[in-house]
């Protein structure tokens, strides 16, 4: 009774909708053929979408529990953690098909219920459902899906195991809450809630000092970046007196003036919460400790969840930014200069997973170039072909750190299994995983045919095309870069002699070394095959190949605002690269220059003596600049941290010690001081009490 | 002022019994903070109580016999107040083995 009277009052519309389940169950062979736009058809109805919400909570508070209560229980996570994941995918899915089969041009807003209300301003729990949030769901819960199913078997030996999984699910609870939120203080609560978990899983083996640090640093980082955010969000609600995003979005383009300081301010501050988040220059440097983390967590914030979320803001609020022309060009000025920087650094590691950290900052710089020049679509693409590449390419890592780590630990034999230098030639122990990070390296690389191929590309065209000819240069160089480093880690890790037991090891290593089991390279199987067809949802229409454009299609009621706005102001495309050539040469030369910087690494970098991790000599020159990170952090550590904490300890030792305390204490001891004074009256003698006595009462009486 | 008439229409025995309650008492005061034996303190209290006395039958000339019936409660309660100190004495000389109240510093917190 009391559960269902609370239900009713959760989800009053959406309990009727469950009868709707069944009759959307049949129409789904009929709906996958139909075509997308079906004629007069009505308005969308989500098809019970607070349970894309729901399922992942629910797994997080019951795998939470179960962290005290079935502590040794190793099946009731390993169901409950995937199982909420695939159920919020299969909800999400049902309602991308109902998307499909509707003409939707604005967000459908679920209202769930009331958060909070004050005067004119109402904030609801309400979820909004349009093109864009729906992409982000799918690839959230089903790339976070993969990355459950094979957390069941990287942290199978992990005595948190339950633990593990709450973090997990409750990530994705946030992500989903900061992609299906409808109004900024919500999405504010997502976009917190994925700095807090990420806080968790990086520093998920606390008892680590460094790694503990390393959430400090990430979630530390992640605030400056908020504080941008919610200076943005109060400036909104300033200018508009609502924080309903459908509302301050459709009144953006009468009430703001085009590069009006208001609009810059607002899209400067959100991009400041953008850059902490998805780590770009400034903030990008607690990305690379986020290694620190389980290499499953290191693939869902780097590839499904947390740093995509700059990249949607972004998205979301195009308008914003295609009001603000000198926002677009600091996003992407600071894309281009963070792909570039992260790129070179990423050529000098040897920590396997440091590269594709350093990767991902680089992506997310494509990214941020896409969308600084206005090409939003091209940004929500490589966001999503980056997620299945990205995490094929995580956990292809984690296969490999996996199966070194076990065959170390039984041999008590010490080192650190993400050092690619104690890799080396494991193409010949773990085949399908060698594969499967084969095809995720050519299609980060861009090669044709694979999903990096239309995304990147589209990115670099559209940067070219806008005219921003250095950007242009620098995306380009970024592109063979990228081939570059993947090439490196591949040959490093997969090629060439096995060093897991020094180079004399090779029997220990076949005993050893083996493939990862099936749970883990069944997903890495399924983002193969993404990473292998996802670009061809969008295929441009000037390559010489069947052109499909339902990817751009699918957005454009999203952006559709943002063109207008920038239509209106004279932001137009060329139909040249800035030193001329059409779109299908550039994308035919860009595909020839990555595949040349595969085939050049591969020649390089496999005819190196890569020295074992124990025996290398410290690196020199430039190298040791990029193996350094062009010593950012140490930069940092003088300009800002220092200072501070030289600042703060003054704080400590003056304000709080001296004055603060002083103060206190001071008090203590005048009481103190009285106190003494009082009871020095009181000598235990009669004869001084009876003087006292008589001199008081002679006063008395002198005054009557 | 209306004590000072009280004492101008006192006859001149009983100015004089006034006076000697008013000495009797300085005795008993200056006594009572000079003295350092706890008996001569004691003594001196009685001295003081003593003044009174004399000092409530003197105004009995003028006021009636309330005075007189007084001086009997005062002298019973000095009695029982005697009792009650002489015992506090004794019982100190016998934990101290001295009665002098400058070595006696404990009436305090």
């Amino acid at each position: 009774m009391v559960i269902s009277a609370w239900l009713s009052m959760l989800l009053p519309e959406s309990l009727n909708k469950m009868v709707d389940i069944g009759s959307t169950l049949d129409r789904v062979p009929s709906l996958l053929l139909s075509a997308p736009q079906e004629a007069g058809a009505a308005s969308f109805q989500p098809t019970l979408p607070f349970l894309i919400l729901l399922f992942p909570l629910l797994g997080a508070l019951v795998n939470g529990l179960g962290a005290f209560l079935w502590r040794e229980n190793k099946v009731i996570p390993s169901l409950l953690g995937p199982g909420a994941l695939i159920a919020a995918f299969v909800v999400s899915v049902f309602n991308f098909i109902g998307m499909r089969t509707v003409d939707l041009h604005g967000p459908e807003i679920v209202s769930l219920w009331t958060w909070i209300e004050s005067g004119d301003l109402r904030i609801g729990i309400d979820l909004q459902f349009d093109q864009l949030s729906m992409l982000m769901c799918l690839i959230v819960t089903g790339v976070g899906s993969l990355i459950h199913i094979y957390s069941v078997g990287y942290m199978r030996s992990d005595p948190a195991y339950s633990r593990y999984f709450s973090y997990l699910n409750l990530f994705v609870f946030f992500m989903l809450v900061l992609v299906l939120g409808s109004s900024f203080p919500l999405m504010f609560v997502g976009w917190e809630g994925v700095g807090l978990c990420s806080y968790l899983l990086i520093g998920f083996w606390y008892e680590n000092r460094d790694y503990s640090n390393a959430g400090k640093k990430a979630f530390i980082i992640n605030r400056i970046g908020d504080v941008g955010f919610l200076v943005a969000m109060f400036l909104l609600f300033v200018a508009f007196g609502t924080l309903d995003m459908v509302s301050i979005l459709d009144a953006a383009p009468q009430q703001l003036t085009h590069g009006g300081g208001l609009v810059t301010g607002v899209t400067l501050l959100l991009f400041l919460g953008c850059t902490g988040k998805s780590a770009q220059i400034p903030l990008y440097t607690w990305l690379p400790d986020a290694m620190a983390g389980p290499t499953p967590v290191s693939a869902l914030i780097h590839a499904a969840t947390m740093v995509t979320a700059g990249v949607y803001l972004i998205a979301r609020t195009s308008v914003l930014f295609a009001l603000s022309p000198i926002t677009q060009i600091v996003v992407a000025t600071v894309g281009g200069a963070t792909a570039l920087l992260a790129a070179t650094i990423a050529i000098q590691q040897y920590d396997i997973k440091k590269v594709l950290a350093y990767s991902t900052i680089s992506q997310l710089g494509y990214m941020f170039l896409a969308v600084g020049v206005g090409a939003f679509t091209a940004g929500v693409f490589h966001l999503m072909t980056h997620a299945f590449f990205k995490a094929l390419l995580f956990l292809g890592a984690g296969a490999v750190i996996h199966t070194v780590h076990e065959a170390w630990s039984g041999n008590d034999h010490h080192g650190d299994p993400n050092d690619m230098r104690n890799h080396g030639g494991l193409k010949a122990f773990m085949p399908k995983t060698w594969a499967f990070m084969w095809i995720g390296t050519l299609a980060i690389a861009g090669v044709f045919p694979l999903a990096g191929f239309f995304s990147k590309d589209e990115i670099i065209w559209s940067v070219g095309a806008s005219g921003y000819s250095v950007l242009w240069v620098v995306a380009l160089l970024t592109a063979i870069l990228t081939a570059v480093y993947m090439t490196r880690l591949m040959v490093m890790a997969f090629h060439g002699q096995n060093r897991t037991f020094g180079h004399a090891g090779t029997e220990k290593a076949k005993r050893h070394l083996h493939e990862a089991p099936i749970v883990m390279w069944l997903p890495l199987a399924v983002l193969a095959a993404l990473s292998l067809m996802g670009g061809w949802v969008n295929v441009p229409e000037a390559l010489p190949l069947p052109h499909i454009a339902w990817f751009h299609h699918w957005l454009e009621p999203v952006f559709a605002p943002a063109r207008t706005v920038a239509a209106e102001y004279g932001v137009h495309l060329a139909h040249t690269a800035p030193i001329g050539g059409g779109e299908a040469l550039w994308a035919g030369l860009s595909t020839l220059l990555a595949v040349t910087a595969v085939a050049v690494t591969l020649r390089i970098q496999a005819s190196k003596n890569v020295p074992l991790e124990s025996e290398a000599t410290a690196l020199t020159g430039f190298a040791r600049v990029l193996h350094d990170k062009w010593y950012v952090d140490e930069f940092y550590d003088r300009l800002i941290v220092s200072p501070s904490r030289a600042l703060w300890r003054g704080c400590w030792k003056i304000v709080d010690s001296r004055l603060i305390d002083g103060a206190v204490n001071g008090l203590g001891h005048l009481m103190r001081l009285l106190g003494w004074v009082g009871g020095q009256l009181q000598s235990g003698r009669v004869t001084t009490y009876l003087l006292v006595f008589m001199v008081g009462a002679l006063l008395v009486l002198s005054v009557l | 002022m209306n004590e000072l008439v009280g004492l101008v229409a006192l006859d001149t025995q009983g100015m004089i019994a006034v006076f000697v309650s008013a000495i009797l008492f300085a005795v008993g005061v200056l006594g009572v903070l000079l003295r350092r034996n706890a008996i001569v303190v004691f003594m001196c209290i009685e001295l003081m109580l003593t003044a009174g006395n004399i000092a409530l039958v003197a105004f009995s000339r003028l006021h009636g016999v309330e005075g007189q019936i007084l001086v009997f409660f005062v002298m019973a309660v000095a009695a029982a107040e005697a009792a009650v100190g002489l015992a506090i004495i004794i019982a100190i000389f016998r934990h101290y083995e001295v009665v002098d109240l400058d070595r006696f510093g404990i009436l305090k917190w």
